[in-house]
């Protein structure tokens, strides 16, 4: 009878670990590069294709020299 | 591409407070919270310079190594964005950011202060790319829509420049070699520097130098 005891002790001790619920973050949820695009949206600008990564950086980069005043008024 | 950047330039800046509104009407920004203000230096004292601060999206960013429950990440263009549905609200972010850039809805402590909000550089957060979702949480995805961050687009005196750091330094860098003048760089150090010297500064020479006599 004890040592019946004793082993289900021991293994409910053992085996107590197994019953923990993980408790971690969910953690930050993977996010969509910006040159997937957001689908069809009357506010993307043309000139660039969603999903090709060099045609969104060349748009960013043209759409940047907008800022360069020297480029634009002379 | 490089990682994206804002340059301030406070040679030009003429505290129009446009950056502030475009800010806070392209993303429907609720009362009390600004991504995005403008602050001057020395006001009232002749040679006072207004600058536009917002988060800077610093290389090494104190908010993503302060906050307790990891909500920060980065994206593969350098801008630093965090997901609402991890922050808890600590304010951490807003005692170790050096442009005061994280924002809270409410007052109080923990919870009580609601989800840390923050300039995104426009682009947007961990949801889809121009969902509902994300619109209400974080904003318009800009990025993601071919354009850059309103705020720098809408600068009526392009004070405000946005976007990919070298394009943006080179820009600020022949500003100042054609006006000879105001090549400080207010913020870059904190947000861009790095502890082994490097100033993160465009390289600009001051330009009397420029084509004076040897």
């Amino acid at each position: 009878m004890k040592t019946t005891i004793s082993i289900t002790a021991l293994a409910l001790l053992l085996l107590s670990g197994c019953g923990d619920k993980p408790q971690g973050l969910g953690g930050i949820k993977s996010d969509n590069a910006p040159y997937t695009g957001v689908g069809t949206s009357q506010y993307v600008t043309p000139g660039w294709k969603a999903g090709d990564k060099t045609s969104w950086e060349r748009q960013l980069r043209t759409r940047a020299q907008g800022q360069n005043d020297y480029a634009t008024a002379n | 591409m490089a990682r994206m950047k804002f340059i301030c330039d406070a040679e030009r800046c003429i505290e129009c407070n446009g950056c502030v509104t475009a800010c806070k009407n392209e993303h429907e920004v609720p009362w009390g919270v600004n991504r995005r203000r403008v602050i001057t230096l020395n006001d009232g004292i002749p040679g006072e310079k207004s600058i536009s601060v917002a988060c800077m999206h610093c290389s090494d960013a104190p908010c993503m190594a302060v906050c307790p429950v990891n909500c920060f990440y980065r994206t593969d263009e350098g801008v630093v964005l965090h997901d609402k549905d991890v922050c808890i609200g600590c304010g951490y972010c807003s005692y170790a950011c050096p442009f005061g850039a994280p924002q809270f809805p409410s007052q109080g402590t923990f919870g009580v202060r609601g989800k840390m909000d923050k300039c995104t550089f426009c682009a947007g957060g961990p949801e889809d790319n121009g969902s509902q979702a994300e619109f209400e949480k974080y904003g318009r995805n800009r990025l993601a829509e071919g354009k850059l961050p309103a705020c720098a687009e809408m600068c009526s005196t392009k004070a405000l420049i946005a976007g990919d750091g070298d394009v943006v330094a080179d820009i600020f860098r022949n500003r100042v070699l054609k006006r000879g003048k105001g090549a400080e760089l207010w913020g870059w150090q904190s947000a861009y520097g790095t502890k082994s010297g490097n100033t993160g500064s465009p390289a600009v020479k001051p330009a009397a130098k420029v084509g004076a006599p040897s």
